[in-house]
């Protein structure tokens, strides 16, 4: 997995609560078999006038000009600034995958749907927590300054802000440490092959009945 | 030291171990595959050189591409090519890494939802996880289930764990008596309107009470299966004799010598009289009339006799937003009666509202009616192939298509529109599905969610309409 340590980037608003996975990678494009390659189809609704299809070049597409990302000022975002419960909806993986795929590299907003949070850990993308006052108070500076840039240092569990203020995150410590270290998780796990297989042993002599049953 | 809820029992009985910093290993009995969320894990497995680590806890299905119409060929009919090769893909994977699955014709395909339970994968006291939000189906019968990321779907197979920290206990009681014409499916949207759809975040909701004691199988199962439309990845339902003997016979259930065993564990399977919640929930079941969605997100619901809400009473300056925002995508009025609602198309289907109660709640109420002329199309879709024989044994089909609804073959279809089956852009549709999101059954299309009953009632009357008032 790709490390995060620090970032520093342009930050675009994303002003609306409740974005949902389907709005974030609509289903037609969760056809592709490949893990990449969803970038153009990040927020395909919301981007574009018309309706999206697998494998269209997306180059000639009428954009919606209201859309935040298509706003001249947000090219390049890599840290995108949300609402409540964003990521709501489908355990589609698809959704970090076209988040970076399309550069984003932290999400942050006053909360977040639990299956998406858990799958950016596992696509080195950052999602940060932060009270609503304060998404609130970046939502204003953001769209105040054009060419805003955030900060996102992880060792240090903070948000810096153009003026230098400081906002503190909390992550839990494993998935810090994976994402500092951009380990894979199957090895870490394997690691402790041992005591899976006891555990197992255990499963299959008090619950026989889970055990070879499926064929 | 306080007792142990459901959850907390479940949780203890899956630890591998836990670390020090709070993460934790945890033990999956079950994983069920279909053909969107896999391919990426598999190809993780081959690039790795891996192996799955244990074949016989594996099930497979393909649902979310598959065609409802008639598909006698087998894959190599699927029109859309892009959807033919992602099912070819699983397929091919479950051949070459030695995993069970129910091919597109098999009698045995269906919703993953709706296979795993009706073949007995799914037990008491399991863990249970798939590629697929609404895994949280599974809980109604005890067993700890919730939707996985491909990268998680990789890890399980791989290691038959997953890398978990616990969540917290919410309880969800609904006591009382539910109302004739009041289902499962208006008790879980009426929660779902009082606590939010972030309400559950972060928790594994139990649904317990006395109304939930007296719902069937397949009605917690639809509670448990829009769980996650209250943002907890989990639902669950105590065990009781109900659950007990739907197990009985299925294919992948304990042989007659296991039986007493396990039936006996199985018993364990409740929350301790004395168990702390972090969250308690206290709902009155006559409080709960039928419902129908208005919005584009499932907390946006009201009693199918009231009128759609009027974002300037609200007071939450980014609510009144949501709802404006709503109301213009849906192409409503702030104020019109929800029973003037006007329906392009019904869906009676996924995983949420496809099995045979479902099927045959919608039966009563069409029969010897026909479908309004307003209506383009009325789908009925049942979950598996075997919901499918055991509805036709039974006479449904002859009589929805009598009434001018189409019956046809299982699998995910309009619910999430990647195969055929889809909205037209502004078409409103009466859907027993679980979301309501923009374009979620097709680019522009309007959803509300409702019963199977209440579906029914509107394909007949061509809006939306009280079905306690055709059941009279």
């Amino acid at each position: 997995m790709k490390k995060f340590t620090q970032h520093t980037g342009i930050a675009a608003p994303l002003d609306r609560s409740n974005v949902d996975t389907d709005m974030i990678i609509p289903k037609q494009f969760l056809k592709s078999i490949k893990r990449a390659g969803f970038g153009p189809n990040l927020f395909d609704e919301l981007r574009y006038l018309d309706e999206g299809q697998p494998d269209q070049d997306c180059a000639g597409r009428p954009l919606n000009p209201d859309f935040v990302l298509n706003q001249s000022r947000y090219q390049g975002t890599s840290v995108l600034l949300a609402r409540e419960n964003f990521g709501c909806g489908s355990s589609r993986e698809h959704a970090p995958w076209a988040l970076d795929d399309f550069g984003i590299r932290v999400v942050i907003a006053p909360s977040f749907a639990d299956i998406f949070y858990n799958n950016c850990f596992k696509n080195g993308l950052l999602p940060i927590v932060l009270p609503e006052a304060q998404v609130d108070e970046l939502f204003k500076e953001v769209e105040a300054t054009e060419g805003y840039q955030l900060t996102v240092d992880l060792e240090r569990q903070v948000v810096v802000t153009a003026s230098g203020e400081e906002f503190a995150f909390e992550v839990d410590g494993f998935r810090k440490h994976c994402l500092l270290n951009g380990l894979d998780d199957i090895g870490l796990t394997l690691q402790h092959a041992d005591e899976i297989k006891a555990y197992e042993a255990r499963r299959r002599e008090a619950a026989p009945w889970l055990f070879d049953a499926i064929k | 030291m306080a007792g142990k809820t459901l959850y907390d029992k479940l949780w203890d009985d899956h630890l591998v171990r836990q670390n020090e910093d709070g993460s934790a290993l945890i033990y999956i009995d079950r994983q069920i595959l279909h053909e969107v969320t896999s391919p990426q894990a598999f190809e993780g497995l081959r690039l790795a050189g891996r192996k799955p680590w244990r074949i016989d806890a594996n099930l497979a299905t393909p649902d979310h591409n598959v065609p409802t119409t008639e598909r006698s060929a087998g894959v190599d009919q699927i029109a859309d090519p892009v959807s033919r090769i992602q099912v070819k893909t699983l397929d091919s994977n479950c051949d070459e890494f030695g995993i069970t699955e129910f091919k597109m014709n098999d009698q045995r395909q269906g919703i993953v939802h709706v296979v795993g339970p009706e073949q007995g994968m799914t037990l008491p006291g399991t863990t249970v996880v798939c590629g697929d939000s609404h895994t949280s189906t599974h809980g109604a019968f005890g067993a700890l289930a919730h939707g996985i990321g491909t990268s998680e779907v990789e890890h399980v197979l791989a290691t038959q764990c997953l890398i978990a920290k616990k969540m917290k206990n919410m309880l969800v009681r609904v006591d009382g008596e539910l109302g004739a014409g009041v289902t499962a499916k208006d008790v879980v949207l009426h929660i779902i309107g009082v606590i939010g759809t972030a309400g559950g975040t972060g928790h594994a909701i139990e649904f317990g009470g006395t109304a939930m004691r007296s719902i069937s199988m397949e009605g917690r199962m639809t509670i448990c299966n829009m769980a996650i439309e209250a943002g907890a990845r989990v639902g669950l339902v105590a065990v009781d004799d109900t659950t007990i003997e739907y197990f009985r016979g299925r294919p992948f259930s304990p042989s007659e010598e296991q039986w007493d065993a396990a039936a006996a564990a199985w018993k364990q399977l409740v929350s301790d009289d004395d168990a702390q919640f972090d969250t308690v929930v206290e709902i009155k079941a006559e409080d709960i009339q039928p419902q129908v969605t208005w919005g584009t997100s499932p907390e946006m619901v009201a009693p199918v006799s009231a009128l759609v809400p009027n974002p300037d009473a609200e007071n939450d300056a980014v609510k009144a937003d949501g709802i404006r925002r709503a109301l213009q995508y849906m192409g409503l009025q702030a104020d019109q009666k929800i029973t003037d609602i006007k329906l392009d198309r019904v869906f009676i289907g996924s995983c949420t509202n496809s099995r045979i109660e479902d099927l045959r709640a919608a039966a009563e109420v069409v029969k010897g009616r026909k479908v309004a002329d307003n209506v383009k199309q009325a789908l009925v879709v049942p979950g598996s192939g075997l919901v499918k024989t055991q509805a036709e044994a039974e006479g449904l089909d002859k009589i929805f298509i009598e009434a001018g609804l189409e019956w046809r073959e299982p699998g995910c279809s309009m619910c999430l529109a990647m195969n055929p089956d889809k909205l037209g852009q502004g078409e409103h549709c009466a859907s027993t599905s679980n979301r309501n999101f923009e374009g979620r059954q097709g680019f522009g299309g309007r959803t509300h969610l409702v019963s199977p009953a209440m579906a029914a009632a509107a394909a007949v009357t061509g809006h939306f309409v009280d079905v306690r008032e055709l059941m009279q």
